[in-house]
């Protein structure tokens, strides 16, 4: 007996690791990013609309990335959601156990694709293919990395929203059945809101994906920091903002101090959104 | 009416499905059908020539081998040992839930944050520079949530059954630990450690300002070498350089390169999961 307590500390203090380095990423981020606000306050960083940070003074407003990261998100939402719910449906409900045994492997392909290979399609197929179709000077648009991101965000958002189908019970099905309902109507009346809670997850999860997607928006989001408008023009989220610059920002400038509290923000978001879905996966709310 | 509403409903649902398959192979195929001409053996074998304008993409492919092994290394004793204590020990629900909360948090960061993080500590902190070390490490701390994950339901998915025996055999839980339940677990961890060497060979913003340079006319001589890597390599010759006419065939080629290796180990992990499910005897 007395001999297990070391190695059971060493395997907790491994367990403990994810917090550990998630408080590590916290507090470099925060150490880093946070000298920039001696220079700017807090409100003037985050709602300030001019982002000039190699000008002469620096401008340090990031109200037009924050505004970026969130239309796009936005717009990745829009494609990911219908078409996520509408393929979990599909998986559960309908589909042969043959065909998903062969769809589960190809989404999972789908979700192993690398960001930059998105990046790269986005550029040389499917950027070219939007500016045709608006007749716009350049197809680097919200709207072609909102497109992306939400094929990307889909193999998460399936994936749970199928869990969490799955595991209504078959009674709730039956009884549904009973009342004369038909197939469609006990999905939509039925399992969908019974499921609720996980497909909420999923939703979140995947506009977390979407929010903190990087190499992506990069290279198909345009990088214009200006305030958007609209879907059809250049934008430059965060994510994209801080991988731009963060090789040509001197060590210890400003600039480098400013991409460090924009990731800082990112992180508190993203995390929020983690939490938020881990909250409402256990609640079932 | 109402057959009419389900008609509509199962095509949505079909169509989505339909988009989501469609979209993978569209992807792919533009990608294989202009990258496949530019593969030879030189373009794998040999250095770039004429600034990024002809040659191969060896010391990339060399660099993106060495990330995602050393990511790996790292990665996967935490790993392992991490996720015996979660399936094996660990008892508190408050600790367990703490826990897999910052599983779930360090899965969901983005891979930017990584980056910086690694650039403020690994290379800037410990003065690593920028090198295959704290390229390695950042990766690894981001696959660490995959390895967890897929070790904990590997041994989870082991029979109460096979630990009793060995218990009434005198083993202690140690031993029953190293003994028993990771043998029999050793195929769901192997698919765990393939899927993260994927993920991390494919990732580029963890590894854009800790380890990576546009070119380098050496491979890497120590850990810490800078290296040049598949991701960033296609996202350079994208948006660096000055003849982009003759960098984008270059592009293609390893973007096909990066999606064998990536798309390969993936199969790999399927296919091995797929096996241990269908030889599973009890």
């Amino acid at each position: 007996m007395k001999k297990r307590k070391p190695i059971e500390y060493l395997l907790l203090s491994c367990a403990l690791l994810s917090i550990i380095f998630l408080f590590a990423i916290a507090v470099s981020l925060f150490k880093e990013g946070l000298p920039i606000f001696k220079v700017v306050s807090p409100v003037k960083f985050i709602f300030g609309s001019h982002w000039y940070p190699a000008h002469d003074p620096p401008e340090f407003g990031i109200l037009p990335l924050i505004l970026a990261s969130l239309l796009i998100t936005i717009g990745a939402l829009i494609v990911a959601v219908p078409l996520g719910i509408g393929s979990a449906i599909y998986m559960t409900e309908l589909a042969h156990p043959k065909i998903k045994e062969i769809i589960k492997p190809v989404l999972e392909l789908l979700a192993s694709i690398p960001s930059v290979i998105y990046g790269f399609f986005g550029m040389v197929i499917f950027a070219p293919f939007i500016q045709r179709i608006f007749n716009i000077p350049t197809g680097l648009t919200a709207l072609t990395a909102s497109i992306l991101l939400g094929i990307m965000a889909l193999p998460t958002i399936i994936s749970i929203a199928e869990d969490s189908i799955t595991s209504i019970p078959s009674s709730i099905r039956e009884a549904s059945y009973a009342l004369g309902a038909t197939k469609w109507e006990t999905i939509i009346q039925t399992i969908i809101p019974a499921a609720r809670s996980g497909i909420l997850t999923a939703i979140i999860l995947g506009m977390s994906r979407a929010i903190g997607e990087t190499m992506t928006v990069l290279m198909i989001a345009g990088g214009a920091a200006v305030i958007p408008k609209s879907f059809l023009q250049p934008v430059r989220p965060m994510t994209a903002t801080i991988a731009a610059e963060m090789g040509e920002s001197p060590m210890g400038s400003l600039h480098f101090h400013a991409l460090f509290a924009i990731a800082a923000i990112l992180f508190l978001i993203t995390l929020g959104f983690n939490i938020l879905a881990n909250h409402i996966k256990e609640k079932r709310i | 009416m109402r057959k009419f509403n389900q008609f509509i409903g199962f095509t949505f649902s079909k169509l989505a499905v339909s988009i989501v398959i469609l979209t993978l192979f569209a992807i792919l195929l533009f990608i294989f059908k202009r990258g496949f001409s530019v593969l030879n053996p030189s373009f794998i074998f040999e250095f770039p020539k004429d600034g990024m304008t002809k040659g191969g993409i060896f010391p990339a492919i060399i660099g993106t081998l060495c990330l995602s092994f050393g990511g790996i290394l790292f990665a996967l004793p935490l790993g392992v040992m991490g996720a015996i204590y979660l399936s094996e020990y660990a008892k508190s629900n408050i600790v367990i839930r703490i826990i897999r909360l910052g599983i779930n948090n360090l899965a969901g960061t983005p891979s930017v944050v990584f980056g910086l993080f690694g650039l403020a500590v690994f290379v800037k902190f410990f003065g690593f520079g920028v090198s295959i070390l704290s390229g390695s490490l950042t990766l690894g701390i981001l696959i660490l949530p995959v390895i967890i994950r897929t070790t904990e339901e590997a041994i989870t998915a082991v029979p109460k059954e096979f630990r009793e025996a060995s218990y009434a055999l005198g083993a202690t839980k140690w031993e029953t630990i190293k003994k028993v339940v990771l043998p029999v677990a050793t195929p769901g961890i192997l698919t765990g450690v393939i899927l993260g060497v994927g993920r991390a060979a494919g990732e580029t913003a963890p590894i854009l300002f800790t380890a990576t340079t546009f070119y380098t006319r050496y491979l890497p001589d120590s850990i810490f070498s800078e290296v040049m890597a598949l991701p960033y390599h296609i996202y350079a010759l994208m948006t660096e350089g000055t003849k982009s006419e003759l960098q984008l065939p270059i592009a293609y080629g390893t973007a096909v390169v990066l999606l064998f290796l990536v798309l390969g180990i993936n199969l790999i992990a399927i296919t091995i999961r797929y096996r241990a499910r269908k030889e599973k005897k009890w």
